[in-house]
């Protein structure tokens, strides 16, 4: 796994920037394997002539594709020690093949309920600086 | 057909998502997600898992069975997010009575008029009736185009 810098759950604190996570640029290839995986056969996301009869461009990606991505951000920064509880995202502009996704965060609280220490996140997925094809938060829960 | 509060409470018949092993590497893959917690048995149980589990969005994947429970246009409909809450981990084998059921309807007022938004909350429940997940999808319903319908 190309870990990102592994982070104690003892680290986290209010308003740290957590290290990015950046992904390989999207491929027409990798929107027919999601398309199969996931079960959404939308031709928007695979067949380019489709996409151009209704108006676009080409293909679009999945946007769960991208919530994929930010999924494997979250899972690496619950490392061994926390769980993911709770993972939202809103889907922003679209992104196409050749589009690379950055990943980031930031720790918008820290508490404790129940025995748990939980921490929520602000996720960020971008493919330029500023251009945010998505925006999200999880929790995640650690038992003390 | 316009969205409208009377939906909330609609529910699809349940029905059962079997987390196989090959579609939940095949998933991961294709996300080019290769943590071990997927797959590795050994790497898994000394996590907080306690054993392997599913990506987190994996659960999207499950959804394909469901009957719709209502007639809507499906060219209006956006998704316009997605939530995972996550109450027990998923286990691969694990055998899931899913039920989707809409749980809000309602309009905001954005740049292009009124906008209806639908949640859709699947209940993900293991064989032992526990409810392992639930997965969250807000649709975004947008207005019919004039003349159409």
């Amino acid at each position: 796994m190309k870990a990102i810098t592994k982070i104690m759950f003892s680290d986290l604190h209010k308003e740290m920037q957590l290290p990015a996570l950046s992904k390989p640029p999207v491929t027409h290839e990798q929107l027919v394997q999601y398309a199969q995986a996931s079960g959404d056969l939308n031709p928007l996301h695979t067949d380019d002539a489709f996409a151009k009869s209704i108006g676009m461009d080409g293909v679009i990606a999945h946007g769960m594709l991208i919530m994929g991505f930010l999924g494997q951000y979250v899972q690496e920064l619950a490392g061994t020690e926390a769980i993911v509880s709770k993972f939202n995202m809103r889907f922003g502009a679209m992104t196409k093949p050749g589009d690379a996704i950055t990943c980031s965060g930031v720790v918008k609280q820290l508490t404790e309920i129940d025995g748990n220490r939980l921490a929520e996140l602000e996720l960020i997925a971008e493919k330029a600086p500023g251009e945010r094809v998505g925006t999200g938060s999880a929790t995640l829960t650690c038992k003390i | 057909m316009d969205l409208d509060k009377s939906m909330i409470g609609i529910a699809s018949k349940p029905y059962i998502a079997e987390v196989d092993r090959e579609r939940v590497t095949r998933f991961a893959q294709a996300i080019g997600d290769e943590n071990p917690l997927y797959f590795d048995e050994t790497y898994a149980a000394d996590t907080a898992y306690e054993g392997v589990t599913v990506p987190p969005t994996f659960l999207v994947s499950l959804g394909s069975n469901a009957k719709f429970p209502l007639k809507l246009d499906f060219k209006r409909m956006l998704h316009g997010e997605q939530e995972f809450i996550y109450h027990q981990p998923v286990r691969i084998g694990d055998r899931l009575e899913c039920t989707m059921t809409v749980t809000d309807v309602y309009d905001r007022v954005g740049k292009s008029g009124t906008m209806q938004f639908l949640v859709l909350d699947t209940e993900m429940k293991t064989e032992d009736g526990v409810l392992a997940a639930v997965s969250r999808n807000t649709i975004i319903y947008r207005p019919a185009k004039k003349g159409a319908n």
